[in-house]
């Protein structure tokens, strides 16, 4: 299989916390690859290194095989890199539509038209139509944002991801603050978007990760400290002792 | 929604119909005066015009658009001085009279502040909140002791520009004349925010205002959306300096005032910020202020004020917003 997303001997630190300590990972076409440990174990931090929002203190970032660790978020966004945040980063005050109509717009490059109104571009506006519906929001295209329900504003922040001609998604906690009935709403949606692109997931909701993962790593204070397929960290005893057992 | 949209157009109709169907009254009823008055109030409105695109759209609090607001007036002194003069601007690589047309002027006007704005963005966009407002504003002081200093162009006095520049095919002496150029001015000024405000770009500026992370995230930056704003921004406002000078036939260092810059923003506020007849409401209460107050007593600022103070305190949105409701996205 090929990588698609990879990370080598990542560190970055805050003073003297380690927050990201020599992070090796892999994403695979086709894979969910699934991040999981307890409150600030550094995964944020790891996906804004990923990301390009921290520049990390060593090592490098590839993206299909290119060192894309010195190159700007924007950049990254443009090369297909597509992300969710694990707070919603959404124009409050624009509709729904709005909000995925931008990401066609940065994913077309098209944000230097000035005179046709966005929503007269048809294609851009099919485009963030179907991610809309994709996640189940065509319902509220007009509804403006801040008006959403919390539930709906994390399936916003996916539809955007899914706007950006993705090659690779990296989600923060899609599941976050949804409850056990939104999350199983979201599972299935998250489950056909591999076969766009893979996702690096990081996710607290382990009867998701369970559900979605092929592979998962654990990352406690900055390390990956077990890595394998579900079977292997459901019985790893490491894992259990670090972060499952306080978690279950 | 839709509810809100709509009577926010009409509105906006009947001020855009006010501003033709009040002058062509007074110019009718032989009142020259009214003309004059609404003339600057015009021009201070596309000067308004081109700060809300950075303010309203982008978010950009610039402290220091009457540097651009100068520059134009600026523009048009030196022109028509040195036509007025016969005193050549330059001599190569070909000899330059000056001039006193306004397509030309205006062409200058627009091209030389749109390029300080450009480059005072290109600094001061690196900061933001409060240090942008302070580096706009020092821009702004600069430009005003440097008028202040060059005594080629009147230094402290100014320069006299002995007969308003022409335009062809029009009378501009005529007042009712003058006033439609500004009106179109203002029109087709009106007409570009219109437009820019729903276009892609304006959508990624609007989102870069409320989340600048977002707007990275799609691979837009953000930085670069509010230096074109910014850039557009300080020409309208530039173009609107050469207008003003043409009004009082005269341009001094006052045009680049510290005082007209937080002017240009109560402007805004009092319409409504981002509201696209804001500006235009904003312009309107200030001339008609000025003129009511200003004749009784000379501390009429004190009222102006009172009610930008009442307007910021109990009516956000501006007037527009307490006519036409809360805005909200549009379509
Ligand atoms: N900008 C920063 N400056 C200093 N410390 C930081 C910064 N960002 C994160 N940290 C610290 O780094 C550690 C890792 O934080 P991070 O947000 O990556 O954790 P996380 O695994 O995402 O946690 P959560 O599950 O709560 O989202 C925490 O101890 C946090 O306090
Ligand atoms: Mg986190």
């Amino acid at each position: 299989m090929t990588e698609v997303l990879e990370t080598r001997g990542l560190r970055k630190a805050f003073g003297a916390l380690q927050a990201t300590d020599d992070v090796s990972l892999t994403l695979r076409a086709g894979e969910i690859h699934a991040i999981i440990g307890p409150n600030g174990a550094g995964k944020s931090t790891l996906i804004g290194q990923i990301c390009g929002t921290l520049p990390p203190d060593s090592g490098s970032v590839h993206l299909n095989g290119v060192d894309v660790t010195g190159l700007s978020t924007q950049a990254r966004a443009g090369r297909g890199l597509a992300r969710t945040f694990q707070i919603s980063q959404l124009a409050m005050e624009d509709t729904a539509l709005q909000n995925v109509l931008l990401g066609a717009v940065g994913a077309s490059k098209r944000a230097w038209r000035f005179w046709r109104p966005a929503l007269r571009h048809a294609d851009l506006r099919d485009r963030a139509e179907a991610a809309l519906a994709r996640v189940g929001l065509d319902g509220h295209a007009a509804t403006v944002t801040a008006e959403l329900s919390h539930g709906q504003r994390r399936q916003l922040e996916v539809a955007v991801a899914l706007t950006l001609n993705p090659q690779v998604f990296i989600m923060d906690e899609p599941m976050a603050g949804l409850g056990a009935e939104g999350s199983a709403r979201l599972t299935p949606l998250l489950d056909s978007l591999r076969q766009e692109a893979p996702i690096l997931l990081v996710e607290h909701d382990m009867d998701a990760v369970f559900a979605l993962a092929d592979r998962i790593s654990v990352l406690v204070y900055g390390r990956i400290i077990a890595s394998g397929t579900v079977e292997d960290i459901r019985r790893d005893p490491a894992v259990r002792d670090a972060y499952l057992g306080d978690a279950e | 929604m839709g509810g809100v949209m709509r009577r926010e157009l009409w509105v906006n109709a009947a001020l855009w119909l006010g501003l033709i169907c009040v002058p062509l009254w007074a110019h009718w009823a032989g009142e020259p005066f009214t003309i004059t008055l609404a003339t600057r109030a015009v021009i201070f409105a596309v000067a308004a015009v081109g700060l809300n695109i950075a303010l309203g759209l982008g978010g950009l609090v610039s402290l220091g658009h009457a540097a651009f607001f100068g520059i134009g007036g600026y523009a048009m002194g030196i022109l028509a001085f040195h036509a007025q003069n016969y005193q050549p601007l330059f001599e190569w690589p070909f000899v330059f009279e000056g001039s006193q047309s306004m397509p030309l002027i205006w062409v200058v006007a627009f091209a030389v502040s749109g390029l300080c704005a450009f480059v005072i963005g290109l600094l001061a966009l690196r900061t933001s909140g409060v240090y942008f407002i302070m580096i706009t504003l020092a821009f702004g002081q600069m430009f005003y002791f440097f008028s202040i200093s060059w005594a080629a162009y009147g230094g402290e006095d100014g320069m006299l520009i002995y007969v308003r520049n022409g335009f062809p095919g029009l009378n501009t002496l005529d007042p009712i004349q003058f006033y439609g150029l500004c009106f179109a001015v203002l029109s087709a000024a009106l007409l570009v925010q219109a437009r820019l405000a729903r276009s892609p770009f304006g959508l990624a500026l609007n989102a870069a205002r409320q989340v600048p992370e977002r707007v990275r995230a799609v691979g837009l930056d953000p930085v670069r959306l509010r230096l074109l704003a910014f850039t557009l921004s300080g020409a309208i406002t530039g173009l609107a300096g050469a207008l003003f000078a043409d009004l009082n036939r005269f341009v001094s260092p006052s045009m680049f005032s510290w005082q007209l810059s937080g002017e240009f923003i109560v402007f805004i506020i009092i319409g409504g910020t981002a509201r696209l007849f804001g500006p235009v409401v904003g312009a309107m209460v200030f001339v008609g202020l000025e003129h009511l107050l200003g004749g009784l007593s000379e501390y009429w600022h004190v009222w102006f004020g009172a009610l930008l103070l009442g307007i910021v305190l109990f009516g956000q949105g501006g007037v527009i917003g307490m006519i036409a409701g809360k805005a909200r996205a549009h379509d």
